[in-house]
C-alpha cells in the first residue's frame, strides 16, 4: 500500500523543483514584462499602482529614433557576424576533416574563447584595439603605417571582429562533429564514381549536413542578439550610438532612465523579433529535412 | 585509428594551424602576460615580451582578502577580493542547486509517461531566446518591489534585527536573489542535456534494482546518477559557466555586497584612467576556472554542446 502511494506521487516530486524554480523566476516575470509594457512604469512603485496606457509605449518607441537607431544596429551586427561565422567556421570545418594527430588538442585551443567572460573578451579587445597601447596600433606603426581609430569611426567593425574571434569556433566544433558523422558510404560511392574533392564537398557533404547548419546558424543568431558585455565593456554603445545594441538600450532604458515599462515594450519587440526568427527558421528545416531525407536515400541507393 | 594511418598533410596545412592556434589563444596569453607587468611596461611597450614579472597586480586586485599587506600599497582601494568570494558563492550554489533540480526533472521527464516532452524542447528553445536583457525589465522590478517581506510582519522584523538593514527585506541585493534567476535560466538546458543521457540508462538495470525492492528514489539515486556522470559533468561546466561569467543581471541585482566580478571589471573600465595591469590581472583570476575547465574536461563540454544541435 505504501509503496503504491510513494510510486505513484514520484513523478511529482521529481518534477515539482523544476516547476516551482521555472514558475517564479522565468514564467511569471515574462507575464509581468507583458503586463508592464502596457503601463507607465517607474521602478519605484508597485506595479498594479501604475497608470495604464494601453499601446503608449510600443506607439512612443515606434517614433524613436534612438530605438529604431538600436534596432538597426542590433540587425546589422547580428547578420553580418552570422554570416562571417558561418562561412568561417564551416570552411574551417571542412578543411579540418583530416585525421591529423592531435586534433583534439586543437578542438580544446580553438574552444577556449568561448569559454571565457565575455566581460573578459571585452576587455582583451578594449586593450588590443587601444590607441597608442594597443596590439594593433602598435604593430601598424612597427611596420610604418598608421594607427587606425579602432573603437571611433570603425567601432562597429571592430565589435564585430571580437564576435567573430569569439565564437567562430563554436559553428567550426558543431561543424566538424556533424562532417563526422556523415554516412562513409555514400563519401566512398563518390569517390569511387570520380568525385573531386569540391564536388564531394558542394554534392554531398554540405547537403546533408544542412540540418545541423540550420541549427547552428539558428543557435548562433540568437545568441548574437544577445551580446552585451562585449560592447559594452569595448565601446559603451558609443561613439554616439553606434555601436549600441538593443540589450544596451534595454539596459540603459531601464536602469539609468528608469523607464521599466518602455523597456518592457523594447524587450516584447525583441522576443517578437526573435521569435519570428525561430519560426521561420524551424519552417526552413522542417522542409530541408524532407528533402535531405530523401537525397540521402537516394545517394544510398545508388551505392 | 592508429597513428600510422595519418595521412601526410602539406606543410602549408600546418602553416595555417599554427595561424589559427595563434589566433584562437594569442589574445589570452596577450592579457596573461600583461597581468604581470607593471602598467609603466605596458604604457611603454618597448619592452615586449622581456620583462620582470611582477605579482603586484595580483596583490592589488585581492588586497582585502590576502593575510599580508604588500609592500606598493598604502591602503586597499579595489576590493576584489570580497567580489571575487561573491562570485564564488553565487556559481558554486547556482551550479549544485540546477543539476539537482535539473536531473531530477530529467529523469521524470524521461521515465515516467505523465507529460509531452516536447514542452521540454520548447521551453528549452524559448529559454535559450530570451536574452538575460529581457529577463531584465521583470526581473528587476519583481526582485526590488513584489518579493519583499513587509518590515512590519515576523519574519521581517527578525531578519532586520538579525542580519541589519533599515526597510524592507527584498530580493534584490541578495545573493539568493541572483542563484534563483541564475538556476531557472540554466534549467531548460541542463534538463534538455541530461535528458539525452538519462535515456541511455538501461531499463532492465533500473528494473532489477526494483525487482530487489528499491524505491523510486533509490533506483535514482543509486543506480542512475553515477550512470550519468559524464553527464552532469557536462552540465556543471556549462552552468558554472554562465553562472560565474554573467554580468547583466548581476549588475542589475545585486547592491555593495553582493556584486560580482564581471561588474567589478566594468565599473573599473570605465573610470577615466584605466589601470591596465590591475584589470588584466583581475581578468585572468575570472577567466582562469573557465579555462581549466575547458582544458579537463573539453571531451564532455564538445558533447554538451553537440547534443543540443547535432543530436537534437
Amino acid at each position: 500500500m505504501k509503496t503504491a502511494a510513494i510510486n505513484r506521487l514520484a513523478p511529482y516530486v521529481f518534477i515539482a523543483p523544476a516547476a516551482v524554480t521555472m514558475l517564479i523566476a522565468l514564467v511569471y516575470p515574462l507575464g509581468y514584462m507583458i503586463y508592464g509594457s502596457f503601463r507607465s512604469w517607474d521602478p519605484s512603485q508597485k506595479l498594479g499602482e501604475t497608470e495604464f496606457i494601453g499601446l503608449g509605449n510600443y506607439i512612443q518607441l515606434a517614433n524613436d529614433p534612438a530605438f529604431l537607431e538600436s534596432l538597426g544596429v542590433t540587425l546589422k551586427f547580428a547578420l553580418v557576424v552570422v554570416s562571417i561565422e558561418m562561412l568561417l567556421g564551416v570552411g574551417l570545418a571542412l578543411l579540418l576533416d583530416r585525421s591529423i594527430r592531435g586534433m583534439s588538442v586543437l578542438r580544446t585551443l580553438f574552444i577556449l574563447p568561448m569559454m571565457i567572460a565575455p566581460v573578459v573578451v571585452g576587455l582583451m579587445w578594449r586593450y588590443m584595439y587601444h590607441p597608442t597601447v594597443g596590439t594593433f596600433n602598435r604593430s601598424l606603426k612597427a611596420v610604418g603605417l598608421d594607427g587606425v581609430d579602432w573603437l571611433g569611426e570603425y567601432a562597429l567593425m571592430s565589435v564585430i571582429i571580437a564576435d567573430i574571434w569569439q565564437w567562430t569556433p563554436f559553428i567550426f566544433i558543431l561543424s566538424l562533429a556533424a562532417l563526422q558523422s556523415l554516412p562513409q558510404s555514400a563519401l566512398e560511392a563518390s569517390r569511387i564514381d570520380g568525385a573531386s574533392p569540391w564536388q564531394q564537398i558542394i554534392h554531398i557533404k554540405l547537403p546533408l549536413m544542412m540540418p545541423v547548419l540550420i541549427v547552428t546558424c539558428l543557435l548562433r543568431l540568437i545568441d548574437a542578439f544577445k551580446v552585451l558585455e562585449v560592447i559594452l565593456v569595448m565601446t559603451e554603445g558609443g561613439p554616439g550610438l553606434s555601436t549600441e545594441i538593443m540589450a544596451l538600450r534595454i539596459s540603459r532604458t531601464a536602469t539609468e532612465f528608469r523607464e521599466l515599462g518602455v523597456a518592457a515594450a523594447m524587450s516584447n519587440y525583441l522576443l517578437m523579433m526573435l521569435m519570428l526568427l525561430t519560426v521561420g527558421m524551424f519552417a526552413f528545416t522542417r522542409w530541408q529535412e524532407l528533402r535531405a531525407a530523401r537525397q540521402r536515400k537516394m545517394i544510398e541507393e545508388e551505392a | 585509428m592508429s597513428s600510422a594511418t595519418h595521412q601526410k598533410q602539406n606543410p602549408a596545412f600546418y602553416a595555417l594551424l599554427v595561424l589559427l592556434v595563434f589566433m584562437a589563444i594569442g589574445p589570452v596569453l596577450l592579457m596573461l602576460a600583461n597581468s604581470f607587468k607593471l602598467d609603466v611596461d605596458i604604457i611603454s611597450g618597448a619592452t615586449g615580451l622581456i620583462f620582470l614579472p611582477t605579482i603586484q597586480n595580483y596583490e592589488t586586485a585581492l588586497c582585502d582578502i590576502i593575510w599580508y599587506e604588500p609592500d606598493h600599497l598604502d591602503f586597499c582601494a579595489l576590493k576584489f577580493g570580497g567580489s571575487f568570494i561573491n562570485s564564488i558563492i553565487i556559481a558554486l550554489f547556482s551550479t549544485a542547486l540546477t543539476l539537482v533540480i535539473g536531473c531530477m526533472a530529467a529523469y521524470a521527464l524521461v521515465r515516467f509517461r505523465f507529460m509531452g516532452r516536447d514542452t521540454v524542447s520548447i521551453s528549452t528553445l524559448l529559454v535559450r531566446m530570451a536574452p538575460p536583457a529581457v529577463l531584465l525589465v521583470p526581473v528587476f522590478g519583481l526582485w526590488n518591489n513584489e518579493f519583499c517581506i513587509d518590515k512590519n510582519t515576523m519574519v521581517g522584523e527578525w531578519i532586520r534585527d538579525t542580519f541589519g538593514g533599515r526597510g524592507d527585506v527584498c530580493l534584490a541585493g541578495t545573493h539568493s536573489g541572483i542563484i534563483i534567476i541564475y538556476v531557472a535560466m540554466n534549467l531548460p538546458f541542463v534538463i534538455w542535456i541530461l535528458q539525452s543521457f538519462i535515456v541511455q540508462v538501461p531499463r532492465p538495470l533500473e528494473e532489477a534494482a526494483r525487482v530487489d525492492g528499491a524505491g523510486p528514489f533509490q533506483v535514482f539515486f543509486l543506480v542512475v546518477l553515477p550512470l550519468i556522470k559524464p553527464g552532469l559533468a557536462a552540465a556543471a561546466i556549462f552552468t558554472f559557466r554562465v553562472a560565474w561569467n554573467e554580468y547583466l543581471l548581476a549588475s542589475a541585482l545585486s547592491d555593495r555586497d553582493t556584486k560580482t566580478v564581471p561588474i567589478l571589471i566594468v565599473n573599473n573600465m570605465s573610470e577615466f584612467n584605466v589601470e591596465w595591469g590591475v584589470i588584466m590581472a583581475t581578468g585572468m583570476l575570472l577567466a582562469v576556472p573557465p579555462i581549466i575547465f575547458t582544458l579537463l574536461a573539453s571531451r564532455q563540454i564538445i558533447t554538451g554542446m553537440t547534443a543540443g544541435a547535432v543530436k537534437g
